[in-house]
């Protein structure tokens, strides 16, 4: 591909990508412009600009509970997803050993298996189990269906390193876990960093499998925004949605620093 | 990797043995008695019984309801994926030829709302798809149309919203593919004398196809398990698999039925997966190899 810049496209060629580019930023920006509405339902135009919709927040305690929960399962999900991922990825990419691949096609098969079928499988395990409403088991689910990123992650930092720094700590006497602490997790420190970040979001994301095993009480945040929506039609659901809206944006902008934004999205290299 | 770690027999299985232990505990357990489940017996006095039956497989494999509930679902996931297939090539080619500047910026913008929550893009739809909602109002001022269009709770809003929640994953893939394309066969092409469009029918396109094809499964699997954006977008009157496990389990209360729905959907897209990586290794052989 030679004469690259935006002049190679026709004219035809950069109507149709802006009118794409339209439509995907679309649904997002009205959210954001009908946030700022001072009428008491989502309309669009609207005269009048206002932030009554974001102290309107502070008023619908479940949406505030919801945040909170969503948030704490966030990060011990992220967290419980990258304790049990690294030590599976240094297995995967540092051994070869018989169930290698079908131990890979475990950890990866949250992402295969439509979430419904998820939710439905936990809502059941979890009424036999006497779970129903359970922080902690909502959290370990929620790690569970965010370890295939963190995996994809910290296995992209570890393959196509060089043992070498390794190898030499441990013939000079240090032994695994220094070896490891020293050498091989400042190395792979990025991944890993990204693979959390990203098992965040997925894990603050998630809706169709919570839905099934959210309790009035133990409700994440899209879940409640769920029920909202399909209720009743008032604003606070689009500052809610403005700021998760933005929230996000800083959560990509860590994460391009921490390992590039294409590489998380695009999964090469 | 020969060295002598490599040997060392239980070191692996120590370092997978967490992650083993919670997918076996919270993964194949669940699923296996989800399994069992569907074939438990529903009476609607006393809730879901002990013993076991195939009734539960038999009313939906011969009811003309389900038929037409599963029928509904793969058209609506037949329709994005062949949108998302006429939107993101062409789109993903023309970034191609940007310049890389460009291509970041909007790549970020094209990829970035995967990141947001589906319950939000899927928000924005409901704003834009109203009848007093933006698409209409700009239809209505054009003279297009003289009514609204009804496109909320309608299999055409829900096509058109799903349609922007999965496109990402189209151009993902087509992109992945046109990076390992070789641009000078077609510059090739170009000098002995083919025309643009002839270029991309007899060389481009062959080329990208086995990235389409991968684009399309993800695609087409993802819409047909998506649940937020048809129950919002779709209601009542747009009933897919997805919504209807969900009414199932948290309204009729029939879980047996419910579980044996998500079976079926679970197993109706391992085939959909399997089928097409099947074409696809027997089309594209010459083309890998």
């Amino acid at each position: 591909m030679k004469d690259k810049g935006l002049g190679s496209n026709g004219i035809g060629s950069l109507i149709f990508h802006t009118l794409f580019m339209i439509f995907i930023i679309a649904p997002l920006a009205v959210i954001i412009l009908v946030s700022f509405s001072d009428k008491g339902y989502i309309s669009m135009p609207f005269d009048g600009v206002s932030l009554r919709w974001y102290r309107a927040i502070l008023d619908a305690p479940e949406l505030m509970n919801a945040l909170w929960i969503s948030i704490w399962i966030g990060l011990g999900a992220a967290t419980v997803a990258s304790l049990v991922a690294v030590p599976a990825a240094i297995a995967i990419a540092r051994y070869r050993f018989a169930g290698r691949d079908a131990l890979m096609a475990l950890l990866l098969s949250p992402l295969m298996i439509p979430h419904v079928v998820l939710g439905v499988a936990f809502l059941r395990f979890f009424s036999l189990m006497g779970w129903s409403g359970s922080f902690m088991a909502l959290l370990l689910v929620h790690a569970l269906i965010v370890v295939p990123f963190s995996l994809r992650l910290t296995l992209g930092a570890i393959i196509g390193l060089s043992r070498d720094a390794e190898l030499a700590a441990r013939s000079l006497g240090a032994s695994r876990w220094v070896a490891f602490r020293r050498i091989l997790l400042p190395l792979i420190l990025p991944g890993v960093a990204g693979g959390w970040v990203l098992s965040f979001i997925q894990s603050f994301d998630e809706v169709t499998m919570t839905v099934f095993i959210a309790t009035p009480g133990m409700t994440t945040l899209p879940v409640a925004l769920y029920h909202r929506v399909s209720m009743l039609t008032d604003p606070v659901t689009t500052s809610v949605s403005a700021i998760m809206i933005v929230g996000t944006m800083v959560m990509m902008f860590i994460l391009d620093r921490l390992v590039g934004i294409d590489r998380v999205l695009i999964g090469k290299k | 990797m020969s060295d002598a770690s490599a040997r060392t027999g239980s070191q692996p299985w120590l370092l997978s043995f967490p992650s083993i232990a919670l997918f076996l505990g919270l993964l194949v357990v669940p699923l296996a008695l989800t399994a069992i489940l569907s074939f438990n017996v529903f009476d609607s006095m006393a809730g879901t019984q002990d013993e076991f039956t195939a009734d539960n497989y038999i009313e939906i494999l011969t009811d003309r309801y389900y038929f037409e509930l599963f029928l509904r679902t793969a058209l609506m996931s037949g329709g994005v994926t062949l949108l998302c297939i006429l939107v993101g090539v062409p789109e993903t080619i023309i970034l191609s030829r940007m310049q890389p500047r460009y291509q970041g910026i909007f790549f970020v913008m094209i990829l970035g709302p995967l990141l947001i929550s589906v319950v939000v893009r899927t928000l924005g739809w409901s704003i834009l798809l109203g009848r007093e909602g933006l698409i209409n109002r700009a239809l209505v001022e054009l003279g297009l149309i003289q009514t609204p269009l009804q496109l909320m709770y309608s299999m055409t809003g829900v096509v058109i919203a799903l349609t922007h929640v999965m496109l990402p994953f189209m151009v993902i893939a087509v992109w992945s593919t046109l990076q390992k394309l070789d641009g000078q066969v077609a510059d090739a092409a170009r000098s002995l004398g083919a025309g643009s469009f002839t270029t991309f029918r007899r060389v481009i396109l062959p080329q990208l196809l086995p990235g389409i094809l991968s684009g399309s499964i993800i695609v087409f699997t993802l819409s047909a398990s998506a649940f937020a954006t048809p129950a919002l977008i779709g209601g009542r009157r747009v009933k897919v698999v997805t919504t209807s496990i969900y009414d199932e389990f948290l309204s009729t209360m029939n879980w047996p039925l419910g579980a044996a729905i998500a079976i079926l959907l679970l197993i109706g897209i391992a085939c959909v997966v399997m089928g097409s990586n099947r074409i696809i290794e027997r089309k594209f052989k010459q083309v890998f190899s």
